[in-house]
């Protein structure tokens, strides 16, 4: 049985999710637009740079940040700790209301991941200050995905198909939402990384380069690290959403695998995560263009989500978008 | 490697005698190998599976619907028989994407392989004697002791076995010193991962030559066992011998739909009877997501659809009462279905004749054309065309049993005799006197049996590989190094300790947390010296 009081409320709460993330998009524009009014010293940015590697913590000097930007950028934070709040009522409202799971179409599935992709990006910014200047970064793409899941993926709350009515729902498709999330902001933070490394070698070079928005960033190396970790994080979950797909698939449609177009793009995103993280280790491949396989791995991410259910016609048709 | 074995020899001045050219092809064999089991190559071959795997999931493909690369090939008459030719159609079973995987997979074994070996031999030895200069090792410090050499060195042995490291002690050329080693199951992780890939492409492969399945419509009340003959479609692996085939036999006693309020389906459940031929049947409720597992063999509910049932009178008296055709569903979400039922032998006559139309299990008419509305069978309708002539049957040319040949009908072997949109108990009468009554409906469900006794190891091989996986990426492999020295004044004992993580990011606060931990030891030791009494 479908609540509408309750179904309405999620959907109110999605606009009002959507509306807290923009604003935390604004404020955290308005803490880089204040930040580093002097145009970066070469000296300083390479202290900054070498802070990742030594053992002692790699927070910037205190003086590198004006008070006002810290409190525009603490505002900043505080609002996407509350559009997170809100979002999860999201969820949370519309399993209550269709007395499920909320993750059983293209919209709740979205906005699970984005929700994901956030609460990472929190933590992560929590655990390491510096890391909270990529947030205008995280947080635009998610005010995208979010308006783009609204506008184009929505599904009214109502009950599972009879196919998704297992409890593999629960393993399967929440540990693909989780790999999926931690895959997104890993992406984010190696697009940071190749914006970042060009910077880094440009001032190697004696060039005075003057984005001011990019001198703010985290280093290259934090950056780079960053984004292996959560990827590191995110592929065992990744794989485990694999087998428990095959698992589930083999009781469901009488085989574990069989390249449905779905199994198959999960199929290429593990291999090219398998190749990001062993191109970080394989000489020749370090740093950028182990960074564009990470971004290749996003991409495919997306177009699986995308692609693969609203184009092609395979067993995962259950985007409930009409 | 390799090319500096082999340029000397060619630069050499005064050519040396001409290798042999046996030894030749070794080195350059030698030489494809190292290339084949480098990291960059299997890096490469990689990227060309993911690439390989796309058009399988762009294109249409046989093992998933040759119906669709039917189409393909009707709307691309040009192109799709120059795709074909690359097996474009047939993706994950085409030689090149074998290959691909294959060299993949040997790439995997040079490279795991000695690795696993290596990893034996460090497993065995002991850890190797401390480098001579502690503070160039990422994580260091020195530490003053109040204690001789050997006690200092006791204290910070206790310490590491405590955390569980495994430690040895030498006396180097620079003093006295200690290496402690721990984490193996990370490399270990690593090996097992790599070799259970290895293993799941073998379960892989032994279910596709062992296993086979097969595919049948089954009214309700009807009874298929499991031989080939009965199926309607079929696949089985290269090995399969069909005299070893589980003479299983089931019966589909009741199918149940069942559909939520907004018409969302919510349950299809199969009441079966089932059992080896000849031996005592035992009843089971097989659905979606539950399918029945018996002597290695599943019994799937993969689908279900609407068999209308015909009762057709001839003009001569003689009849066929309660004839039926499955009907495919062509829209699931209201079962909107199509088929056809063909009578070949009409009783005195030579004209055959076929009924083909379209069923909607709860049916509106608007202007004449009939569609589904509903699911649930609540007022059953069929639109028919009826045809006599020459089914083309005995053509030799297979036809699908869901459709009257459309190339007969043009042709002109068969002509369009009548046609009616008929309810339930309403019958039309052909212009020859033949009356045609729709007089029922019974359901049917797809169902599928599959075999394959490949899964159970490719699960334990996928079980491997996470395991694997998380102890390579989750466990730190840690090296610690210590060395003691005098004292300035030879007043005590200066201790220097070093540390190597491969796995962590954040090394300091655990190395932080030893050497705390070490210096607070130390002190607690000198005390107790010199107190002994206390």
């Amino acid at each position: 049985m479908t609540d509408p009081s309750l179904a309405a409320l999620s959907d109110t709460l999605f606009s009002i999710a959507v509306a807290l993330y923009s604003v935390a998009v604004v404020a955290f524009c308005a803490e880089l637009a204040f930040g580093g009014k002097k145009a970066p010293a070469v000296s300083r940015e390479l202290v900054g740079a070498g802070g990742g590697s030594t053992t002692a913590a790699s927070l910037p000097p205190v003086d590198e940040e004006p008070v006002k930007a810290r409190r525009v950028g603490a505002v900043a934070m505080g609002l996407t700790l509350l559009g997170a709040v809100v979002h999860a009522g999201v969820l949370v409202t519309r399993g209550v209301a269709t007395d499920r799971l909320p993750w059983g179409n293209m919209y709740e599935f979205g906005t699970a991941v984005v929700l994901v992709a956030v609460v990472v990006y929190v933590v992560l910014a929590l655990r390491t200050p510096a890391l909270r200047h990529i947030g205008v970064f995280v947080l635009a793409p998610v005010v995208l995905s979010m308006v783009g899941i609204g506008l184009f993926l929505y599904a009214s709350a109502g009950p599972l198909v009879a196919a998704l009515r297992s409890s593999w729902l629960a393993v399967h498709v929440s540990t693909a939402i989780l790999g999926f999330g931690i895959f997104f902001v890993s992406g984010i933070a190696s697009v940071m990384y190749l914006v970042r490394s060009r910077y880094e070698a440009k001032i190697a070079a004696g060039e005075r380069p003057l984005s001011r928005i990019v001198h703010r960033l985290p280093s290259a190396a934090a950056l780079d690290r960053t984004a292996h970790r959560t990827a590191v994080f995110g592929f065992p979950i990744w794989t485990f959403a694999v087998i428990a797909g095959a698992i589930w698939a083999e009781s469901a449609w009488g085989r574990f695998w069989g390249w449905d177009p779905k199994e198959t793009w999960a199929f290429i995103a593990w291999v090219v995560y398998a190749a990001y993280l062993h191109a970080r280790t394989t000489a020749g491949w370090r740093g950028r263009p182990s960074a564009w396989v990470n971004v290749v791995g996003l991409g495919v991410m997306v177009f699986n989500l995308l692609y693969v259910n609203m184009v092609s016609t395979g067993l995962h048709s259950y985007g409930g978008v009409s | 490697m390799t090319t500096t074995v082999e340029r000397p020899a060619a630069a050499a001045p005064g050519p040396p005698p001409a290798p042999s050219p046996l030894r030749r092809v070794g080195t350059t064999l030698l030489r494809w190998w190292r290339q084949l089991t480098a990291m960059r190559t299997a890096l490469i071959l990689l990227f060309l599976l993911a690439l390989a795997a796309i058009p399988g999931s762009l294109l249409p493909q046989r093992s998933l619907s040759q119906s669709q690369v039917t189409g393909y090939f009707r709307e691309h008459e040009t192109l799709a028989p120059v795709l074909d030719a690359f097996y474009l159609f047939d993706v994950f079973s085409s030689p090149w994407f074998a290959a691909i995987y294959l060299l993949l997979f040997i790439s995997l074994i040079g490279c795991v392989v000695p690795r696993a070996i290596e990893h034996g031999r460090a497993v065995l030895a002991q850890p190797p004697p401390a480098p001579r200069h502690l503070h160039r090792l990422p994580d260091s410090a020195t530490l003053d002791s109040e204690l001789d050499a050997a006690a200092t060195l006791d204290v910070v042995e206790e310490e590491l076995r405590v955390r569980r490291f495994r430690v040895v002690r030498r006396d180097g050329r620079h003093g006295p010193e200690l290496s402690a080693e721990k984490g193996f199951l990370k490399e270990t992780g690593n090996v097992v991962f790599h070799l259970a890939l290895l293993a799941l492409l073998l379960g892989l492969a032994g279910g596709k030559l062992w296993g086979y399945e097969g595919s049948i419509l089954v009214t309700e009340g009807d009874r298929f066992c499991n031989t080939f003959q009965q199926y309607d479609t079929s696949r089985s692996g290269a090995l399969v011998d069909a005299s070893d085939m589980t003479p299983l036999c089931v019966t589909l006693e009741d199918f149940k739909a069942e559909y939520e309020e907004n018409l969302t389906a919510a349950s299809f459940t199969a009441d079966i009877g089932y059992g080896l031929a000849g031996a005592a049947s035992r009843n089971a409720t097989i659905g979606v997501n539950s399918p029945l597992r018996v002597d290695g063999d599943r019994v799937y509910v993969t689908g279900h659809g609407f068999s209308p049932v015909f009762t057709v009178t001839f003009p001569g008296g003689q009849s066929f009462t309660d004839v039926s055709a499955p009907f495919l569903p062509s829209d699931t979400t209201t079962m909107a279905s199509q088929g056809a039922l063909k009578l070949p032998d009409v009783p005195g006559s030579d004209e055959q004749l076929a009924l083909e139309g379209f069923f909607a299990p709860t049916g509106s008419t608007q202007g004449g054309v009939l569609t589904s509305i509903d699911p649930r069978p609540l007022d059953p309708q069929v639109a028919l065309f009826v045809y006599s002539g020459y089914l083309g049957l005995d053509s030799g040319l297979p036809q699908s049993v869901y459709s009257v040949d459309q190339t007969q009908i043009d042709r002109g072997s068969l002509t369009e005799v009548g046609r009616a949109n008929l309810a339930i108990g309403e019958s039309t009468t052909l212009a020859d006197g033949t009356v045609v009554t729709f007089s029922g409906l019974k359901e049917f469900a797809a169902m599928q049996l599959s075999h394959d006794p490949g899964q159970v190891y490719v699960l334990g091989a996928a079980v491997a590989v996470l395991v694997g996986l998380l102890g390579m990426l989750l466990l730190r492999r840690e090296r610690v190094f210590a060395r003691v020295g005098p004292g300035p004044g030879d007043a005590g004992t200066v201790l220097s300790v070093g540390s190597l993580t491969r796995g962590s990011a954040e090394t300091a606060p655990r190395f932080t947390a030893l050497t705390d931990d070490v210096s607070a030891a130390l002190r607690r030791r000198a005390t107790a010296k010199e107190n002994p009494s206390s």
